[in-house]
């Protein structure tokens, strides 16, 4: 038997905050690839110190679902999960590179825990990134005369956070997809408060590299971008800001292919998740695809 | 016949059976069979069948436990039989009993269990407030993981941060679950709790004390364990008092200060345990380090009888989450809102000091 474990951060404000985490946890339960999926949380229940017994799997894979390598990766889930001899050298990663290490945990002695790396920082995220763009333009084609700006903290909380960012615009970079793409940040240039000033496209689509919507995507950004003076009133997407049109995503931990990567970490741990991520991706899909 | 007595036939002949005072073995002059009623010896495999319809209800109850519910889960072995009493009861009392429903609590969740003819068991799981409800007059549900959106909001529709927190909004019922269900959904209301339930009972159950717990936080939280000077507990007695109290959460804790130092409040009557402070405690208990390092003054306020009174009332109000239930005429009361706004008018400058003290030397 094998379960999949999603560990998240949550919130004792916001309820928005699992919202993402069981929503990727169902469609993975839907798919059937595991036996058990279960959720933990830093801040909800279960905590991430007491969901490894409410498994009953002997091999339990576990995927934070958090967008880079630093203090929660790294410290916090391994000591909760009281993962024996954990060490973050075992990992030997860049800090973009982590994919998976295989312990035991002193609360389930008896269970083989395989420990992944973040959603966040994972290839196939590139992916749900241009999903992402294709679900709020509802075009399953945009690219063309579009702007891309990928949205993250900046180094001053965790330096890796700001490689995540890069790394992905990046890759969408190289698929020559769209015009232009920009890596933005809240806290350091460029800074998101300038967007129209990093694009001559008219229309600029916005993504935050963020699990799930809160604050940052829901209060800061809208105002800082200029899409509302209170973002209790809301805003349009798009919303004319300085001449370009800003399609602004929210949170791309909301948009459903991120099941996708959970998924691709499991695997690449060892999980036997048959044709999931196929039959995943396509019902993810918000856009219809036209026939080719 | 039914299938549950080949079922049991075919297991009596190959290692015996025994469960719940039912005791079946084959010897070498045929099958024996025991219950606390009667025994009889000698029997072929025709002869049982036919006794064992006699003793259906110890039948139908092997049947249950051994082939229905198993033993792939000690936690939910143990919590289903913990639910009708399967350790405590006698089949054909507990029969009786299973034919009218069996209540259990389990927080602020009411588990009834029914049996039907054939031994199995049906599990109907609703608010403890609503036990004496139609079900007609709750909306139903069936699927276990319906309950995380019962669980996430009070009845007021606030959001609930604390999946044990004594405010679980009622108005609902899963009228007939199976056992693997039951247990999923009353996982899903609270989270872990039939795990330590489980661990507390084999006498397994990892209590993590305060000063423990407190002392493996990292980060902003790391800040709590300057609260802690010495021996003293005082201060995690009021945590505990105003945090873990049954009136705001359903888990009994058994978390103390540390091995050797029990906390002076009481843990509570809850059905399943706590075993470490919880998130919600420690972000609470980080603010309050930062307002308890501060020292305390001498203010002069001039107050009537009637408005220190006034001013105990409202907190009493604030704490006990009264404030919505007190009628907006009820001006008997301290904590009534034109109480309370006259009593501000009267006593705050225009920068909302009490009495137009200060609360800093300018
Ligand atoms: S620490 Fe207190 S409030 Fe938190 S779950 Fe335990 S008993 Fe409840």
């Amino acid at each position: 038997m094998q379960a999949l474990v999603i560990v998240a951060h949550g919130s004792h404000l916001n309820p928005d905050s699992s919202t993402p985490t069981y929503d990727h946890a169902d469609t993975i339960r839907e798919v059937g690839a595991f036996d058990e999926v279960r959720t933990g949380f830093w801040k909800e229940e279960p905590s991430i110190r007491e969901v490894l017994r409410t498994v009953e799997a002997d091999e339990v894979y576990v995927v934070p679902l958090f967008i880079s390598e630093g203090y929660f990766t790294e410290q916090v889930i391994p000591r909760e999960l009281r993962l024996d001899g954990w060490d973050v050298a075992d990992w030997d990663s860049d800090g973009l590179s982590a994919s998976h290490v295989t312990l035991t945990a002193s609360d389930v002695p008896e269970k083989t825990v395989h420990y992944c790396g973040p959603v966040g920082t994972h290839e196939a995220m590139t992916d749900v990134i241009v999903r992402r763009a294709e679900t709020v333009t509802r075009d399953p084609n945009v690219g063309d005369g579009f702007g891309l700006a990928v949205v993250g903290h900046g180094t001053e909380r965790n330096e890796n956070s700001a490689k995540a960012i890069e790394y992905h615009a990046d890759r969408i970079r190289q698929m020559d997809r769209f015009d232009e793409v920009q890596a933005l940040y809240m806290d350091e240039d460029p800074e998101v408060d300038d967007v129209t000033d990093y694009f001559e496209s008219e229309d600029v689509v916005v993504v935050p590299l963020f699990v799930a919507d809160g604050f940052h995507t829901q209060e800061d950004i809208p105002e800082d971008m200029g899409l509302t003076d209170d973002y209790r009133t809301g805003y349009d997407v798009p919303t004319v800001v300085d001449g370009h049109r800003i399609w602004y995503a929210g949170a791309v931990g909301t948009e459903g292919l991120m099941a996708d990567v959970v998924l691709e970490r499991a695997a690449d741990a060892g999980a036997d998740i048959g044709d999931a991520l196929t039959v995943v991706r396509e019902r993810t899909r918000k856009t219809p695809q036209e026939a080719n | 016949m039914g299938h549950h007595i080949d079922a049991l036939v075919d297991a009596a002949s190959e290692d015996g059976v025994a469960l719940d005072g039912l005791r079946v073995t084959h010897e070498d002059d045929g099958y024996r069979l025991e219950t606390p009623e009667a025994t009889r010896d000698g029997l072929s495999a025709a002869d049982l069948a036919d006794t064992l319809g006699d003793y259906d209800d110890y039948a139908t109850n092997w049947y249950f436990w051994t082939n229905v519910v198993g033993e792939s889960s000690p936690q939910r072995r143990a919590f289903l039989r913990w639910v009708e009493g399967a350790d405590e009861h006698a089949v054909p009392e507990r029969y009786d009993a299973l034919r009218d429903g069996i209540r259990r609590e389990w927080g602020q969740l009411l588990v009834t269990v029914t049996v039907d003819d054939h031994g199995e068991r049906s599990y109907d799981l609703r608010h403890v407030d609503d036990g004496d409800h139609d079900t007609s007059a709750l909306d139903e549900y069936h699927e276990p993981l319906a309950a995380r959106q019962l669980a996430t909001y009070d009845e007021n529709g606030r959001y609930r941060p604390l999946k044990t927190g004594a405010n679980l909004a009622g108005g609902w019922v899963f009228p007939e679950l199976d056992g693997r269900d039951l247990v999923e959904t009353v996982g899903t209301f609270y989270p872990a709790s039939v795990p330590n339930w489980y661990r507390e009972r084999e006498g397994t159950l990892d209590v993590e004390h305060w000063e423990d717990t407190i002392g493996r936080q990292t980060g902003m939280y790391s800040v709590v364990e300057t609260w802690n000077r010495g021996d003293g507990h005082e201060h995690v007695d009021w945590v505990a008092e105003a945090c873990c109290d049954d009136s705001q959460c359903v888990k009994r804790r058994e978390w103390q200060y540390n091995d050797e130092t029990d906390l002076d409040v009481d843990g509570g009557d809850g059905a399943f345990p706590c075993r470490e402070p919880c998130s919600l405690v420690i972000a609470a208990s980080r603010k309050w380090t930062r307002l308890e390092g501060e020292e305390t003054r001498t203010y002069e306020f001039e107050l009537t009888p009637s408005e220190k009174e006034q001013v105990e009332d409202i907190i009493e109000a604030v704490a006990d989450g009264r404030v919505d239930d007190i009628r907006e005429a009820d001006v008997y009361e301290g904590a009534n809102r034109y109480r309370t706004r006259f009593l501000r008018a009267k006593l705050f400058d225009d920068d909302g000091n009490l009495c137009g003290v200060p609360t800093d030397d300018e």
